[in-house]
């Protein structure tokens, strides 16, 4: 067995999370999407984040 | 052609979901092409520099670490409401867990990043192990409160043109250390890890540019675990940590509006094209002990669970928090560099190579 059975695995598992993803989650609307660029935008950054701790 | 069907993903991510998003794609797709590419990592450098004292790896992470830092740090200090460092207390469980988390590294050889990149190139122990890093992850992130309680000390972040110097003599004194410590004939950084920092320097200053947040990978993957719990009747949103407002409105919304999820499908995305073009598919899947899958098992969940009691990987604490003025980041280093000693230790007893 080669890592071209790996990287389809890889691939599917991919797969499966997006759509997983679009049964438990609102669906996107690019039309409310934020600006390109944080930076400059006035809006405050989200804090969802691996180094937030959030507040209780 | 591979680079066309990424570039198409990234402008369906855009128009599905926003251009910040479809731009967010493409910097984890560019970051997944400069590690795999340039074979720039942090497990394998850090194994190198205990195992046979080559600190060219590590050298290479601090040289863009510092590049970040004097960006970054200026630019949180000018924009702290729309940019936000990677900035994280220090704690009895998080000095815990950076150590664990080291030592599981080793085991894996690949950190946060590490095994998304391998899994992209068809690495089948990160393949194996990166279901159980978001399982890991998500677990650490649902207990995390109750860590933290153990004892926790204010954050800690330098700021402005301190923050820059103090991280700057940081870095220096450590790149000395490591420089005095090595073996003679490899203190010099080639081509190959002065362009990668150079180029992952730029991509986690896009990152930052574009998301109002650093480079992260964890809180990705245990986002990923919260929405697979939540497709099997968990009601996720009761729990503490997803309960608060942040991450209520991540747990909504599609992980196509995540920085951190579409960053690390781009850093898969990008490995995946890297190895594809190298033909790397072709390489036979080597041979391990069952021992050797179950423990690959163990040190996936060990590494989500450890890095998010530690606020991070050795990308969200240690590059991204040093880079941005975080103490936690320091500190992260430290015991995840000795978690690592021990975790090469052991390594060989788990069949995971072959004894000396």
């Amino acid at each position: 067995m080669t890592r071209a059975v790996v990287m389809a695995a890889a691939a599917l598992m991919v797969a499966g999370l997006l759509m997983l993803d679009a049964t438990v989650s609102a669906a996107p609307n690019p039309f409310r999407a934020p600006p390109l660029l944080a930076l400059g935008s006035g809006q405050a950054a989200g804090g969802a984040h691996c180094a937030a701790l959030p507040t209780r | 052609m591979l680079a066309v069907v990424a570039l198409g993903v990234a402008f369906a991510i855009a128009t599905t979901a926003g251009a910040r998003f479809g731009l967010l794609f493409l910097v984890g797709l560019g970051l997944g092409v400069t590690l795999e590419g340039l074979r720039f990592g942090f497990a394998g450098p850090w194994r190198a520099m205990i195992v046979q004292r080559d600190p060219r790896g590590i050298l290479a992470q601090l040289l863009a670490i510092g590049l970040v830092a004097v960006v970054a740090i200026p630019l949180i200090t000018a924009n702290g409401t729309e940019l936000a460092g990677a900035h994280a207390p220090v704690g009895l469980a998080m000095v815990g867990a950076a150590f664990v988390f080291g030592g599981a590294m080793q085991l894996v050889l690949a950190c946060g990043s590490g095994t998304l990149v391998n899994a992209g190139s068809g690495n089948p122990v990160a393949v194996l192990a990166l279901p159980f890093f978001v399982l890991g992850s998500f677990l650490g992130a649902s207990h995390l409160f109750w860590w933290t309680d153990l004892g926790t000390l204010p954050v800690v972040a330098l700021s402005g043109s301190t923050g820059v110097a103090a991280t700057l003599a940081g870095l220096a004194i450590v790149a000395l250390v490591l420089l005095f410590l090595a073996t003679p004939d490899k203190r010099r950084l080639p081509a190959r890890l002065w362009v990668a920092a150079a180029l992952l320097a730029a991509f986690a200053l896009a990152n930052l540019v574009v998301a109002g947040q650093p480079w992260g990978v964890v809180y990705g993957l245990g986002l990923w675990g919260a929405k697979a719990a939540q497709a099997l009747g968990a009601d996720v949103a009761a729990v503490g940590f997803w309960a608060a407002p942040g991450n209520a409105l991540r747990l909504d919304q599609s992980i196509l509006t995540d920085p951190t999820s579409l960053t690390n499908l781009g850093l898969m995305g990008g490995a995946f094209l890297v190895a594809t073009w190298r033909q790397g598919y072709r390489q036979p899947i080597p041979r391990l002990p069952v021992r050797a899958w179950v423990t690959v098992m163990v040190a996936g969940l060990a590494l989500g669970y450890s890095s998010r009691l530690a606020f991070g990987c050795n990308v969200g604490a240690f590059f991204s928090g040093i880079s941005t003025g975080s103490l936690h980041g320091w500190v992260w280093f430290a015991a995840a560099f000795a978690g690592a000693w021990v975790g090469i230790k052991v390594r060989p007893s788990l069949g995971l190579e072959a004894r000396p």
